[in-house]
Order: structure tokens, then C-alpha cells, then sequence
């Protein structure tokens, strides 16, 4: 069993998304965090102090740990984002800031 | 039910009788009740689709043929949607996050109430709503505790584990573990399960012990225990195992969970030397059950209650009326007990708005939904000791990485001694989550009580460019 074929879905063509320069594959109707999930990747940050890795925490929100660089915009949700086909997402690294660094 | 693409409050003057913030079960049964009464309704939601955490569901692009399957009550839901999308008195406002209410002045046509929201997943955009009344339906977020690993990638709420779920149809592993305290571990498993994850154990801090000492109030709530028994059903099908006065005290792993350790837990939650045990697993879902979301109405200084659990919710009458003129709540906003309790007080609240008597159905779940709901509360109270997995170098505060040695040292050498001289001398909640996953963990960290929470200017985040723009 599977998540899909518990309630009998068919989504339409899977669209496709970047990560890290990756081709992923998106299912319409995904988040960019469920897209990346069901690719099995986990993480898309490393954290401001301790360059560690977070990925979707909370799934709805409220915890600002799924941020990463969407479309070149750093401190994207990335659990509330749908996948649109094209989009690019980055490895978010600290703040996302780096190209403001003199 | 016309979903506004116009902006509400854009001059057009109209002033809707009702807004319900939040379009979960109690905002839904509102809102619906409300337009049966002929109210105008302004249903704003921060999601996109109806339905809140609860009845949190796939897109129409996912194709689902059966999508009742990962819920429970999915038929009232179904029903209540009908009825609305029918109705031309309720109008949806759905990606309106509201993150501030300015009061009104009831009976006074010229000074409505005035939500304030940011519009879209990006926040991009804003509206002001008016309204002569206002239903506060905001639901609950979920209650952690930190252990070593609590960061690492794969560890996920047990709530967010189901939302995803639910709405995008995928699951964080493969093996899953669930671990943390209070009924929705075994929803969410019970989902997992059903979804093809294998779950090597639910991992429960409470004994259920708690539960014995009220079964005067079991017998009078037959449906809830028909629903637990139904999730225990389907868990013992898949040979999951319940381990109960247990916790998850150390998540393993570099990059990601590879693996947890699960020791057993005396009764007052601190873990038996010796008796821990390692269980692989690529993800692992975790939660102390829920706390209500009251920021909105703690910012205007409505009336709170504490309940058994130490979780603060909105003090309401019998008519969900708040301790503010105008401003009512209802469901999990005024203490956490599922969606049945929240379906009748969003109907009792939308009567009371409408200056209808209460109806007797309602008013009698209500009565026996809320002694469930004090039973479960008091049955999972985290003990006192569970500080005592929380190594000095675990980070507490996940936005702020704030380690459980440095809110030691505050208390230990500075005399902090509540959360919030903490916050000041840490930063521990004080970063993007506003303390939401860390608050009630900081609090005891730092010795005080969850008290009464921090009023917060504004709800969520909101772009500085928003905030700049001239008042509507
Ligand atoms: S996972 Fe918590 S905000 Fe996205």
C-alpha cells in the first residue's frame, strides 16, 4: 500500500522541479516539501549557527524550519509551497543572504 | 459560497455581520449555522482549501477517488461543504492569514471590527476585512518536548506527518516511529499504517492509568472511545506495538534518523537508567499533545483559563462569548477536545452571534465533550522530570539554536526565572516560530509555569512593506 492508492488517486502528469540543480519529479497538487519527501530528501538548510540540516518539521506553517531559496527568494516555506513546474529550489545555507555579504 | 477575488474592505463598504477565523470543524459549523440565520460570513483562512488541520485534504489535482479514507467524520464534512458552497450568504477568503484583530465597538454600524491578514503562501499581498462580530476558530498547534537529536532531518510532528499525509499524500519514511504523549500518536499511526508506513512502535509517556480514574466519563462518550478503539483495531492488524510509560530520549543519526532510543519512564517521567533500547527507523513523528492558539485574543486581553494540563486556553460563557464585547470563540481555541466538541460550540457560538436561544443537542456534547476532554488532558500531563533526558548541548529552541545548557546557566547563574527573562537573556523563543515549538518546553526549563502567554502585537510574520503601507 501505498499513500496514492489508499484513496484511489490519479494525479495528473508529474511536473518537474530543481533541486539543487536536480531534476525532481512533482506530482501536481504536492508541496515542494511532499515533493522533495517523496524523493526521499529530508533536508534543504543548514542552520545559521550550527550549519546543521533541517527539513519540514511542523508540515503547516508554524515552524520555519523548512526554509530554502525558491526562484532565487531565500526563506521560503517550503510545506506551504505547491510545486510549480520550473521552480528551482536551493539549499538554503544560514540565512540565505549570502550575495548581501561584502 | 463565492470565493473572493475581490479584496474585502477595498472601499466597497460592506461590512459582514460575522467573521470566523479559521475554517476548521468549529469555524465551518459557524459559519454554516451563521448563513442558516441569514448572516453575512467572512470565512478567513490562512489555507487554501476548507477543512483546518482536521479535515485537512488533497488538492483537486491529486485526483483522489476516496479521499474520506485518512479521516475520521469525513461524511459531516463532506456535507457541510455542500451546504456552504450553496450558500451566497458566506463568503471564503482562503490564503488569508489574519495577524491582527483591531476591536469594533458592537451595535456601533460605524466602527466594525477589522481583521488584517496577508494574503497568499508567500504573505504577498493583504486585506482588511470588517465585520460587525467576530468568531475566533484558530484550532490548536502541537506540544513538544526536546531530546538529543529532536533537530535531526526525518524528525517530524506527529501532527505534520499527518498533514502532509492528508494533503500532499506522501509519507517522511519508510519506518516510522511515533513517539510522545496523548490520543492523536494513535491517530497518526493509525494513519501511517494505513498509508503503508511500517510503525516499530507508538512510544507513550502516560501509563493510561490516568484514564481509570474517570470512567463515569468514558461510558458518557462512547463515540470517542468507539474512535480509539478503531484506530487499536487497525494498529493491532499491523502488529504495531503500544509501548506506554516510555519516551523517545535520544534520536540517532548524522544527516538524518537512522535510529532512536526508547527507555522506560518512572511516574514522574524520568528515564530508568539502563533500561533503554535502540529501534531503527528513517523517520519519527513526535508530540505532547495540543495547545490553543489564542494569540489573536490574547493580544486584546480576553479572559484565559488553565487547564489540567498547564495549556492556557480562551475563558468562554456558555454561549462561547469571550470576556471581550463582540468577540466569541469556539473549538480548540477555548481548550483543546476534538472535532465533535468543536463542531457544536462553533454552532452554539453562530446561535449566540444570532440572538437564538442555544440548542439543546449542542449544549449537552458540549457538557459531556469537555469532561472527556479534562479526563485526557490530566491523563497525559507531562511529569516533572522529563528534563532529565534534555542533555546540556540539546538545542531547545530549534530557530534560535539555543541549548538546554544555556537556558541552565540563565537560571542557575543569571536568577532568570521565568520564560520570559530567558527569552531576554538567550534569545530561546524568540526567533521565526515565536516560540511555538519551544514555549512550554522553555518554561519549565526555566523553572516557571507556562503561565499566561506572551501577547504578540501580530500572530505570524508579516512583511515589513505590509506594515508600511497606509491603513486602509
Ligand atoms: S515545516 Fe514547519 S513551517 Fe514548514
Amino acid at each position: 500500500m501505498d499513500p496514492l492508492d489508499l484513496v484511489g488517486a490519479e494525479p495528473g502528469p508529474a511536473r518537474t522541479i530543481l533541486f539543487d540543480g536536480r531534476p525532481v519529479p512533482a506530482l501536481p497538487g504536492r508541496t515542494l516539501a511532499a515533493a522533495l519527501w517523496a524523493d526521499g530528501v529530508l533536508a534543504w538548510r543548514t542552520t545559521r549557527g550550527g550549519g546543521r540540516p533541517r527539513g519540514a518539521f511542523c508540515g503547516i506553517g508554524q515552524c520555519f524550519d523548512c526554509l530554502a531559496t525558491v526562484n532565487g527568494r531565500p526563506n521560503q516555506r517550503l510545506c506551504l509551497l505547491p510545486a510549480e513546474h520550473g521552480d528551482t529550489v536551493t539549499t538554503q545555507e544560514g540565512h540565505g543572504r549570502a550575495d548581501l555579504d561584502v | 459560497m463565492p470565493t473572493s477575488t475581490s479584496e474585502p474592505g477595498d472601499g466597497s463598504g460592506a461590512v459582514y455581520d460575522l467573521a470566523v477565523v479559521g475554517a476548521g470543524p468549529a469555524g465551518l459549523a459557524a459559519a454554516d449555522a451563521a448563513a442558516g440565520f441569514g448572516l453575512r460570513v467572512a470565512l478567513v483562512d490562512a489555507g487554501s482549501r476548507l477543512g483546518g488541520q482536521y479535515y485537512r485534504h488533497p488538492g483537486p489535482e491529486l485526483g483522489a477517488a476516496r479521499p474520506g479514507k485518512l479521516h475520521h467524520g469525513w461524511a459531516v464534512f463532506a456535507r457541510l461543504c455542500e451546504r456552504l458552497a450553496a450558500s451566497p450568504l458566506v463568503d471564503h477568503l482562503a490564503g488569508h492569514h489574519v495577524w491582527a484583530v483591531e476591536a469594533g465597538v458592537p451595535g456601533e454600524q460605524g466602527r466594525p471590527w477589522r481583521l488584517h491578514a496577508t494574503r497568499g503562501p508567500g504573505a504577498a499581498d493583504r486585506a482588511a476585512v470588517p465585520a460587525r462580530a467576530v468568531l475566533l476558530a484558530t484550532g490548536a498547534h502541537e506540544r513538544h518536548l526536546p531530546f538529543p537529536g529532536w533537530t535531526l532531518p526525518g524528525v517530524v510532528t506527529a501532527g505534520g506527518a499527518q498533514a502532509m499525509l492528508k494533503s500532499s499524500l506522501v509519507l517522511p519514511g519508510r519506518r516510522v516511529v511515533v513517539s510522545g504523549s496523548g490520543p492523536l500518536l494513535l491517530a497518526a499511526a493509525s494513519s501511517l499504517v494505513s498509508a503503508g508506513a511500517k510503525v516499530p512502535a507508538i512510544v507513550e509517556a502516560t501509563s493510561y492509568l490516568g484514564y481509570a480514574r474517570g470512567l463515569p466519563v468514558l461510558a458518557g462518550n462512547p463515540a470517542k472511545l468507539a474512535e480509539g478503539a478503531s484506530h487499536g483495531a487497525r494498529l493491532l492488524r499491523h502488529g504495531v506495538r503500544l509501548r506506554r510509560g516510555s519516551a523517545v530520549v535520544e534520536a540517532h543519526g548524522t544527516d538524518r534518523v537512522t535510529a532512536v532510543t526508547v527507555a522506560r519512564l518512572d511516574a514522574r517521567w524520568k528515564p530508568v537508567p539502563g533500561s533503554g533500547r535502540r529501534i531503527a527507523c528513517d523517520a519519527l513523528a513526535i508530540g505532547h499533545g495540543l495547545v490553543p492558539q489564542i494569540e489573536l485574543a490574547a493580544e486584546l486581553g480576553a479572559e484565559t483559563v488553565t487547564g489540567p494540563d498547564g495549556a492556557v486556553a480562551l475563558k468562554v460563557d456558555a454561549e462561547q462569548r469571550t470576556s471581550v464585547p463582540g468577540l466569541w470563540a469556539a473549538g480548540e481555541t477555548c481548550g483543546v477536545g476534538g472535532a465533535d466538541l468543536a463542531l457544536a460550540e462553533g454552532v452554539l457560538a453562530a446561535h449566540a452571534v444570532a440572538g437564538r436561544p442555544a440548542p439543546a443537542r449542542e449544549t449537552a456534547v458540549r457538557r459531556r465533550r469537555r469532561a472527556f476532554a479534562a479526563l485526557m488532558a490530566a491523563a497525559h500531563v507531562p511529569g516533572p522530570d522529563w528534563t532529565g533526558w534534555v542533555t546540556d548541548d540539546t538545542d531547545v529552541c530549534r530557530c534560535e539554536e539555543v541549548p538546554a545548557g544555556e537556558i541552565r546557566a540563565a537560571v542557575e547563574e543569571l536568577g532568570a526565572g521565568d520564560a520570559r527573562t530567558v527569552k531576554l537573556l538567550t534569545r530561546a523563543g524568540m526567533g521565526w516560530c515565536q516560540g511555538r515549538m519551544c514555549g512550554p518546553a522553555v518554561a519549565r526549563l526555566s523553572g516557571g509555569g507556562a503561565g499566561r502567554p506572551d501577547s504578540r502585537p501580530l500572530s505570524c510574520p508579516v512583511p515589513l512593506a505590509q506594515l508600511a503601507e497606509p491603513r486602509d
